[in-house]
């Protein structure tokens, strides 16, 4: 191993750029083999939510969790709502249901936009092909698009210099839309990130009908964007495949997916735990757990109690001592030391160690019974679609379930006619099926959407425009909410005693795919994706970007307020660099 | 960013010297305080003006400016390699970056309450290869910088990461820096509070300071809690589209309703924030003005001193039951004059004119 540990190099991106947050990836590769070795992940991040929230008022919970995230603060806000709905046995009116879906929906539309095209798209675009792989420009310059009639680029390369940071046309065209999109969110919940109109019981949001047509004709205007965006991303991401055979490793790992459901179908939702199984599978994206392609459950009861905190590299202090909170969901069944409703969080900074402790990110894992299995979100489009086909449950006028895909129909719009767009299950779990889902899934919130504004007009014409109904904080509850952030599962999970919070934990999507080698030695999914991953960059060491090791990454549409940093090491000494552009390569390793 | 171009321009301008170019303002963006990154999107989300309008020169007399911002940042080489986007931060520690102002989101944490380890990082430290607290940063950074800019209330005065109960002892960068400090160039800390910032009070703030920061503006009007006058000096109240209803007695009871929230928990009344009048995305949203109680979250305040949001604020008591009174009198009055003004005046009609006109025919 000797001669192989004297190809190893190491590189390490801290911070990384074009995410939400502080991520920092350490890597090592092995420079003959063109691979990378190993990877670490670490969040260099701590606000302590779960403790300042203790004694507080659980009214008071969604204001507080949505300042969790800057960019999908509202998920928080949704998830924390439904788990108050929950601890308070409240059921909102209809139409304040379909005015969250549309805020959420929107949430969609923008937040992917903004990440696949202004964040994760300039990976892709001319600047950052040409200075890591001039051949496979080359090679786009004149291979033409097989789509070009729907979105006007007649070459690849048309599409790559379109994404060119700021002077790309499609790149300011997406800036834009993720404006408008945020109009139509901030109608429906007020404002955006951290939502003004959203309370436990339902919305103070207005309801007229000014309100679903201002939201609509934007809606449209999406409509008709997505009928150009899904054909040219089909295009962008295939000829990677084309142009560098063997790209379907990059960010490949095993299917370890988990989507925890998202959009409530009011006519089914009365968000009690008793019925959860029932409502969740009612969901306008159905929640699952998917493992090596076949689906495991549909039922968010399973999928609640299956969730494990596990600690190993974390700065945290475990909690087998500490009191357990509960021990029997409202359905009798046993629930785990390690699940949310009975952990402490108890802090314990330290020195960055990859041998020991490197990060504040815990490792939430699923438990099946047998394995603690390091679920991913695939960055969330991913991981909602794969269960929403197979489970074959959504099925209305906009999107329909087959079992083996998702039909997405888009209505006619000013300059285009009726599209129906299908999405089928992929062959990997990989950085350019991660990105391809997001599309896709920006199609189908559209479409979604479509369905929610004919039901909250429905509602409105009839007269029942009451979109709150009131409730008592009662003064011992448990609960717990679902639904899917932006990149995926989240859950809040609540203890309410003396008419106060007693415990509340958030997991949002990024500890789970930023999650750190856990007790039992088992690497988080960005670690997983990166280790492994071929590079195809042809820049020498001196002008290495590590593009291939980014776009492994980014396909996880990382969000790091809720914490991570990746990075590399077990303490081998391994070759130094020297390059004119390290600021001080000596201290790493 | 963004930067792509422009950093790139810059950076070549810069190896290409000797230039007559104008050098560029740099932007150095620590996004990793106790942050939750919700400023640096809601700058993505600024339409007056946008970021791209300030970072391409769109608007007349604008400097060159080279922005390093994590969030949407071409540059993302490992620290090994090309491209690496943390060094601009080294560059400017060691003055070889001129001018430059910085711009901090998330509140600091206290670092010296814990025997090791770090609360929040940017990227490493050169001498030890461990993460780069941001508050270190903050000490080598701040004193060479032409201005410090605090984005967000954390930044600003601690926010929700400084709630009661809080781990980190999280404090604003004025705590932090000293409120009475002043840049080499002699302004004060620029604090644009909001959880989180509005768009455009960020983008038109920023916007200031390069007109400052290249001699076309005066000093920027800061009030005693380092906001800039003109976009916190009036009350949400004050600007608030349901105040009519305040004034007429007529106080919502449920959430959903068009009238004064006042007491479902709103605090506009007192609290200093643009945002009913400019709504939050191109006059879209807002709080108050479209069924969203004002918790506050621009105040130095924010958000003990608002909690529990959901119940009604004690200064409204007297001020809200003296509105009934004299609301419900002032609404019976002006029920007449709305009859009368909702009605046409009677000589609109088919037949003889009525208008008054004398006719020569």
């Amino acid at each position: 191993m000797t001669t192989s540990a004297d190809k190893l190099v190491e590189m390490s991106w801290d911070p990384i750029t074009r995410i939400v947050g502080s991520l920092g990836i350490y890597t090592k590769i092995d420079w003959a083999a063109k691979k990378v070795v190993e990877c670490h992940s670490t969040s260099s991040v701590f606000r302590g939510y779960s403790i300042f929230m203790k004694g507080k008022d659980p009214r008071d919970a969604h204001f507080i969790t949505s300042r969790i995230c800057g960019i999908c603060g509202d998920n928080h806000a949704t998830c924390s709502v439904y788990n108050q709905n929950m601890a308070y046995g409240v059921r909102p009116p209809h139409l304040g249901e379909w005015i969250i879906n549309l805020g959420e929906a929107a949430e969609y539309m923008f937040d992917h936009n903004i990440f696949q095209e202004n964040l994760v798209g300039v990976d892709y675009c001319e600047k950052m092909v040409g200075e890591t792989n001039p051949g496979v420009l080359e090679l786009a310059n004149r291979t033409e698009s097989p789509h070009a009639d729907l979105h006007g680029y007649r070459y690849i390369g048309d599409i790559m210099r379109a994404l060119n940071p700021l002077e790309g046309e499609f790149y300011r065209e997406a800036l834009q839309v993720s404006r408008w999109t945020r109009e139509m969110f901030c109608l429906m919940e007020g404002r955006h990130v951290h939502p003004s109109t959203l309370y436990p019981g339902g919305v103070g949001t207005v309801a007229t009908i000014q309100l679903f047509t201002d939201y609509l004709t934007r809606l449209m205007r999406y409509v008709e964007f997505m009928k150009r965006v899904v054909p040219l991303h089909d295009d962008l991401f295939d000829f990677f495949y084309q142009a560098m055979p063997g790209y379907e490793m990059v960010g490949y790992r095993r299917t370890l997916l988990g989507c925890w459901g998202s959009l409530n179908d009011p006519d089914h939702c009365d968000f009690s735990y008793r019925n959860m199984t029932d409502w969740g599978r009612r969901m306008f994206v159905t929640p699952g757990v998917v493992v090596d392609g076949k689906l495991v459950t549909t039922d968010l009861v399973d999928i609640n109690l299956g969730i494990r905190i596990l600690l190993g590299s974390s700065y945290y202090e475990d909690w087998e001592d500490q009191e357990m909170f509960v021990r029997n969901d409202p359905l009798g069944n046993p629930v785990d030391r390690r699940h949310p409703w009975n952990q402490h969080t108890i802090p314990r900074p330290a020195k960055r160690d990859f041998d020991n402790k490197y990060s504040w990110t815990m490792s939430p894992r699923w438990f099946d019974g047998k394995d603690y299995l390091a679920l991913d979100t695939g960055g969330g489009p991913l991981a909602r679609l794969w269960p929403t086909a197979l489970a074959g449950l959504v099925n209305h006028d906009y999107v329909k379930s087959t079992g083996h895909s998702v039909l997405i129909n888009l209505p006619k719009t000013m300059n285009k006619p009726e599209v129906t767009f299908e999405w089928k299950i992929p062959q990997w779990s990989n950085a350019l099926e991660r990105n391809r889902a997001r599309t896709y899934f920006q199609a189908y919130a559209a479409a979604s959407a479509m369905h929610f504004i004919e039901k909250a007009l429905a509602e409105v014409r009839a007269g029942h425009t009451k979109t709150w109904e009131s409730f008592k904080v009662p003064e011992e509850a448990i609960s717990c909410g679902f639904t899917e952030a932006v990149r995926g599962v989240l859950s809040h999970h609540m203890v309410i005693r003396g008419g106060k919070i007693a415990n509340y934990h958030p997991y949002p999507p990024t500890p789970w795919n930023g999650s750190v080698r856990d007790s039992y030695g088992t690497a988080g999914p960005y670690e997983d994706a990166v280790q492994n991953t071929p590079i195809f960059e042809e820049n020498s060491q001196e002008n290495f970007k590590g593009i291939d090791i980014m776009r492994a990454v980014r396909s996880f549409d990382p969000c790091l307020p809720c914490g991570v940093h990746m990075s590399v090491g077990n303490g081998k000494v391994l070759n130094k660099l020297h390059t004119p552009h390290a600021f001080n390569n000596e201290q790493i390793g | 960013m963004t930067a792509t171009e422009p950093a790139h321009a810059a950076q070549a301008a810069e190896e290409a010297l000797p230039n007559e170019e104008e050098a560029p303002i740099h932007i150095l963006w620590i996004n990793a305080g106790l942050s939750c990154d919700g400023d640096s999107v809601a700058l993505t989300a600024a339409t007056q003006p946008s970021i791209e309008e300030i970072v391409l020169g769109a608007l007349p007399g604008l400097p060159k400016i080279a922005v390093h911002w994590p969030l949407i940042d071409y540059e993302c080489g490992p620290m090994q390699g090309a491209d690496t986007f943390i060094e601009w931060f080294y560059k400017a520690d060691r003055g070889e970056l001129e001018p430059f102002v910085l711009v901090i989101e998330g509140s600091i944490p206290n670092e010296s309450i814990k025997r090791e380890g770090y609360w929040c990082g940017f990227g490493n430290n050169p001498a030890t290869g461990q993460p780069m607290t941001t508050s270190e940063w903050l000490d080598r950074l701040a004193p060479k910088a032409l201005a410090v800019v605090a984005a967000g209330t954390c930044a600003c005065y601690g926010g929700i990461h400084a709630m009661a109960g809080n781990p980190t002892g999280a404090m604003g960068v004025p705590d932090y820096l000293g409120w009475d400090w002043k840049s080499k160039a002699g302004l004060p800390i620029v604090c644009i509070p909001g959880c989180p910032t509005h768009p455009d009070n960020f983008s038109e703030t920023l916007l200031y300071l390069l007109y400052q920061a290249s001699g076309q503006a005066p000093m920027i009007p800061l009030d005693d809690q380092l906001r800039p006058r003109w976009l916190f000096e009036q009350t949400v109240h004050e600007g608030c589209d349901r105040g009519g209803y305040y004034e007429q007695g007529q106080f919502a009871d449920e959430y959903g309703s068009p009238k004064c929230l006042v007491k479902l928990g709103c605090w506009g009344p007192v609290v200093k924030c643009n945002v009913p009048k400019r709504g939050w995305i191109n006059g879209v949203g807002g709080c108050p003005n479209v069924g969203g109680i004002c918790i506050g979250c621009t105040m130095p305040g924010f958000p003990d001193k608002f909690m529990p949001f959901m119940d009604k604020p004690l200064g409204a008591n007297v001020s809200a039951t003296a509105s009934v009174t004299y609301g419900s009198i002032m609404r019976r009055l002006r029920g007449f004059t709305a009859r009368k003004a909702d009605q046409e005046p009677a000589w609109r009609s088919k037949g003889e004119l009525k208008t008054g006109y004398r006719s020569s025919w």
